[in-house]
């Protein structure tokens, strides 16, 4: 997340980026997921964007592969998740079959719970429909990951760790894990 | 204050809609539609109307519309009057558009379902704005069934007065100031300002919804015919991104300030947020690691300023210097955001010499 706080005047507003990465193997059962290695990536230029491609699938036609943009809502003050999906080809998936494809379990108690909403709508910055997720109450369930942690209250959360934390909980929609030893390192 | 905003309201662009060629299967073909389209309104709604005039012509199938400008997709969401301030730099009366009922370019613009998507969009705009102003959606999450429809119908109709009604228990307030005209008028007494107020009444401090559309030129044109089509929507920036007024003793917060405060990279040295070294932080907000603040993009730009050559709203171009809650509180859309057509004139960069 590149846009800091209002007074960082001369920092280019710009987006996190992970391309390209395949979230479910097609061996696997249908609520089990498997977690590619993969690292955060740096902060973007608004023009350049990181491809990190993680697994290759020897019959992946049918795989879908996802784009995850993790974009700053000026007007809501918090993060939101944008993304697609499509095909091997480049065939993308419609709002229909992204449905399917989601981890059954956790995506459909969260998307029940009516904490978040899956809209289609434009990219902010490259012109084009992607898919967003939106988390209602953010700030405030944010506050409630935080409130437990003794050492937060007295030093305040780092934008690393609060990306981490947010993406540990909405990641979870689109079936995207976390591996406990990132949050270990803080 | 009553008088620009229905002004406003009842502004109107004069439409010729042309059916694509692709989707003419009768001879002669049919002659283009005029249709008066309202400002503050969107295309889809103009399709009940504009489809008589076509439907023994088209094809078989089912109606998926979509508007192009010489051939540049519209999006259906942003408001009528907004499309044409932006991409017409001299407003051509009428405005040919072309229509098609088949072939939606699902690759480039987001799928419309006719009146319910634009509604659903309105709604969520408005919501936003709430949430910019009031630091939560409650009074429009709250809104009773019978009082949003008629705030929609309200925009579908034009009709300022129906609209007033319903949208005042929403306590988006406005803007007050000592520049804001006709502050205590008897339409206002229902509302509350915007921030807070001192003992004054000016306001110390607040957030204004905006979308600002930047289009930007290298090189100066006197004539708008001079100034190049826009025939892709990335030639376009569009910033999502409120304004923060802090009310400053004494000081007029213009227009210019406003444009200038929501383009930072462009306008690094005028910055009012910069002047306060201690802010108030919000408890949930994150603290900045220093050494990412280091990564920070150097300025590369010569003394040569960049220049804002044209702020267009609601198809006026006010003076810059014009006070900026005069502007928030009359030329405002009805879901509460004030849009900015801005021309920008970039700065020439200096390449520094090899010695």
């Amino acid at each position: 997340m590149c846009k800091m706080q209002e007074s960082a005047s001369t920092m280019v507003e710009g987006y996190l980026s992970l391309e390209n990465i395949i979230l479910r193997s097609i061996e696997e059962e249908h609520d089990e997921l498997s977690c590619p290695q993969k690292e955060e990536t740096s902060c973007s230029e608004k023009e350049e964007l990181i491809d990190i491609a993680t697994l290759v699938q020897s019959n992946c036609s049918k795989v879908p592969y996802y784009d995850l943009h993790i974009i700053y809502s000026a007007s809501y003050r918090v993060p939101v998740l944008f993304f697609r999906a499509y095909y091997g080809d480049g065939e993308p998936l419609g709002f229909n079959e992204i449905e399917k494809d989601l981890p059954a379990h956790s995506a459909k108690a969260l998307l029940d719970s009516k904490w978040m909403f899956i809209t289609q709508e434009e990219h902010p910055y490259l012109n084009r429909p992607w898919f967003k997720l939106h988390p209602c109450g953010t700030s405030e369930w944010m506050k409630l990951l935080f409130h437990v942690d003794v050492s937060v209250a007295k030093n305040g959360v780092t934008v690393e760790l609060y990306l981490l934390s947010w993406l540990s909980v909405v990641g979870q929609v689109v079936g995207l894990r976390i591996p406990l030893e990132m949050l270990n390192q803080q | 204050m009553m008088e620009a905003r229905k002004y406003v309201w009842e502004g109107a662009i004069p439409l010729q809609i042309h059916l694509h060629e692709s989707e003419v299967t009768t001879l002669p073909p049919p002659l283009p539609a005029l249709i008066l389209a309202p400002r503050i309104g969107y295309l889809p709604l103009l399709v009940p109307h504009i489809k008589p005039h076509f439907s023994s012509t088209l094809p078989p199938g089912i109606d998926t519309v979509w508007f192009d400008y010489k051939g540049l997709p519209l999006k259906w969401y942003i408001p009528t009057g907004i499309l044409f301030d932006l991409l017409c730099a001299e407003p051509e009366r009428p405005w040919n558009l072309t229509v098609h009922f088949r072939g939606y370019p699902g690759n480039i613009l987001i799928p419309c379902e006719g009146e319910d998507s634009v509604k659903w969009s309105f709604i969520n705009s408005l919501k936003e704005a709430a949430y910019i102003i009031n630091g939560n959606c409650k009074s429009v999450m709250n809104m009773s069934q019978p009082d949003q429809v008629e705030l929609w119908r309200s925009v579908i109709n034009g009709n300022l007065e129906a609209y007033i009604r319903v949208s005042s228990k929403l306590k988006l307030g406005t803007v007050g100031d000592e520049y804001a005209a006709d502050l205590y008028s008897s339409s206002l007494n229902s509302r509350q300002s915007i921030g807070d107020t001192d003992s004054t009444g000016q306001v110390k401090t607040g957030r204004v919804p905006i979308r600002l559309y930047v289009w930007s030129v290298n090189e100066d044109f006197d004539d708008l015919e001079d100034a190049p089509q826009i025939d892709s929507w990335d030639k376009i920036s569009y910033i999502n991104r409120p304004v923060e007024i802090h009310g400053e003793e004494g000081k007029c917060f213009t227009l210019l300030d406003a444009v200038k405060s929501l383009l930072p990279e462009y306008f690094p040295y005028k910055s009012l947020n910069n002047e306060e070294s201690s802010r108030e932080e919000d408890k949930d907000e994150e603290k900045v690691p220093s050494e990412n603040l280091s990564e920070h993009v150097e300025s590369c730009y010569s003394s040569d300023d960049a220049e804002v050559k044209l702020v267009r709203i609601q198809g006026i171009e006010p003076k810059l210097e014009i006070p900026f809650s005069w502007v928030v509180n009359n030329l405002v859309n009805p879901e509460h955001f004030l849009h900015l057509c801005v021309c920008l004139k970039l700065p020439q960069v200096k390449i520094p010499s090899d010695t």
